[in-house]
């Protein structure tokens, strides 16, 4: 019993099948439980007032924006190495809901940033970076989209993903270079954060609802994937069935 | 790969239009930008080595598609990966020739356009180093962009949204070089920073591009 059993859409669908009801209903239930906890039942920060209530949008998406491209890229490689259609297809199925997420990150920190720093948009070296790498996602989406083959549109996008992947972290590190910014650096995770070290950090008041809302997004991104991958699953049966009968 | 660089070079020259239209646009874009941004002279001197770069970017963006485009259609490129040369140097080799017959010429018209946007004069060095080091990645990477699509109809517009991102930390030391360079300032560690990008593009992306043209032509 190994994890490559799923690699078989079969498996996958009959697997997923059982797995999607309870993941969904799980993944309502943490977002509902963080966002309503973060945004009614935490106290004003005493300088940013009730804004800082969007943390619970904003991080998430921004966590899974980046993660979302992490997964593409493991899914790709399996798909060079393994040739796994299923691992091609959840790539292709992560790609436009990694969009969602990043757009949401920016259109969040904008309203986020607007009465904070008094602009809704700066050159910042995190709000280019994010930017960019929604530039990657569209050229990404866009490339699938653009190819009739099902294999050579995997293989394509798989080294796009690859060699987009480097410059991403190459852009990343060219943009700290380029300009210094407002945004401010990591303050959820930083180290020594859950050994107590109250300065500097996000208080736990904030912190635990935050956590909540992150494992919900998480969630909600594995739920939309499957339900993706299975729609793309299916749809390239339709296609297999379709091409079949044009034969005959 | 000599035969074949010299055979690239000839068609780039002879088959009309291509060899000039990348520098025509420079040329363009260059004079309307100060009828967008007014003919202030300070303000040109300040944005000029950006406005270069962004016009030599373009202008080299401009003639990828060429570059597999028509050995696609006519089955050459066929010809190219069955041959005994790797298919990894003659992508290499595609990339040589754009640089020589696209980037090369903007190189050089680079400096001369300077003094059209009043560019300050220790600044014509940097932007002309800068481009020399810089546009070699900008043909590699383009390359690559032209093998992903090359088997697209009408992939034009969709390898400028493929390219131009991976373009961003080229664009991004190449700028900032011969921004520093005309202000005056050290420009080392762009410099290097740049010059970084270049090899690492040029060693690797020839093997990625190759990759996609054989998916492509499966």
């Amino acid at each position: 019993m190994s994890i490559w059993e799923y690699a078989n859409p079969v498996k996958f669908l009959r697997l997923t099948d059982k797995l999607l009801p309870p993941l969904a209903i799980l993944s309502i239930v943490t977002l509902t439980i963080g966002l309503v906890w973060g945004f009614f039942f935490t106290p004003d920060d005493f300088r940013q007032g009730s804004t800082v209530k969007i943390i619970y949008l904003h991080v998430p998406a921004a966590l899974m924006a980046i993660n979302a491209w992490l997964m593409m890229l493991v899914a790709s490689l399996i798909w060079i190495v393994r040739r796994h259609h299923v691992s091609a297809l959840a790539a292709r199925a992560a790609g436009p809901v990694g969009a969602v997420m990043t757009i949401i990150a920016l259109a969040t920190g904008a309203i986020w940033g607007q009465p904070m720093w008094g602009t809704w948009w700066a050159w910042d070296p995190r709000l280019t970076s994010f930017l960019i790498l929604f530039l990657f996602y569209l050229g990404y989406i866009a490339l699938w989209e653009a190819i009739e083959d099902g294999d050579t549109a995997a293989d394509l996008t798989s080294i796009l993903c690859l060699v987009g992947s480097v410059f991403a972290v190459l852009s990343r590190y060219a943009v700290n270079f380029w300009n210094q910014g407002l945004h401010q650096g990591a303050s959820v995770m930083r180290a020594g954060a859950l050994a107590g070290d109250t300065e500097e950090r996000v208080s736990n008041v904030f912190a635990v609802p935050l956590f909540v809302s992150m494992a919900g997004f998480f969630l909600l991104f594995l739920t939309l994937v499957m339900l993706r991958t299975r729609t793309e699953i299916r749809s390239r049966r339709i296609k297999a069935l379709l091409a079949k009968e044009r034969v005959e | 790969m000599i035969a074949l660089l010299i055979r690239d070079l000839r068609l780039a020259v002879r088959a009309g239009g291509g060899f000039g239209l990348g520098l025509s646009f420079f040329l363009i874009v260059t004079v309307l930008v100060p009828f967008g941004v007014g003919p202030e002279t300070a303000l040109l001197a300040k944005i000029a080595p950006g406005i270069l770069w962004i016009g030599a970017l373009l202008a080299c963006l401009l003639s990828l598609d060429r570059i597999f485009a028509l050995d696609f259609e006519d089955g050459s490129l066929d010809l190219l990966a069955t041959a005994p040369v790797p298919l990894e140097g003659a992508v290499l080799v595609k990339a040589v020739a754009h640089w020589l017959t696209s980037a090369l010429p903007l190189v050089v018209a680079a400096p001369v356009l300077g003094i059209l946007l009043s560019l300050p004069p220790q600044g014509f060095l940097w932007v002309f180093i800068s481009l020399l080091l810089g546009t070699p990645a900008l043909s590699v990477i383009g390359t690559f962009g032209a093998a992903l699509t090359v088997g697209i109809k009408r992939g034009g517009l969709l390898l400028s949204l493929l390219v131009l991102p991976l373009y961003v930390p080229t664009l991004i030391f190449g700028a900032e070089v011969a921004r520093r360079g005309a202000e005056g300032l050290a420009v080392e560690t762009p410099l290097m920073l740049l010059a970084g990008i270049s090899l690492g593009a040029l060693a690797f992306l020839p093997f990625a591009a190759a990759a996609v043209l054989r998916m492509n032509l499966r």
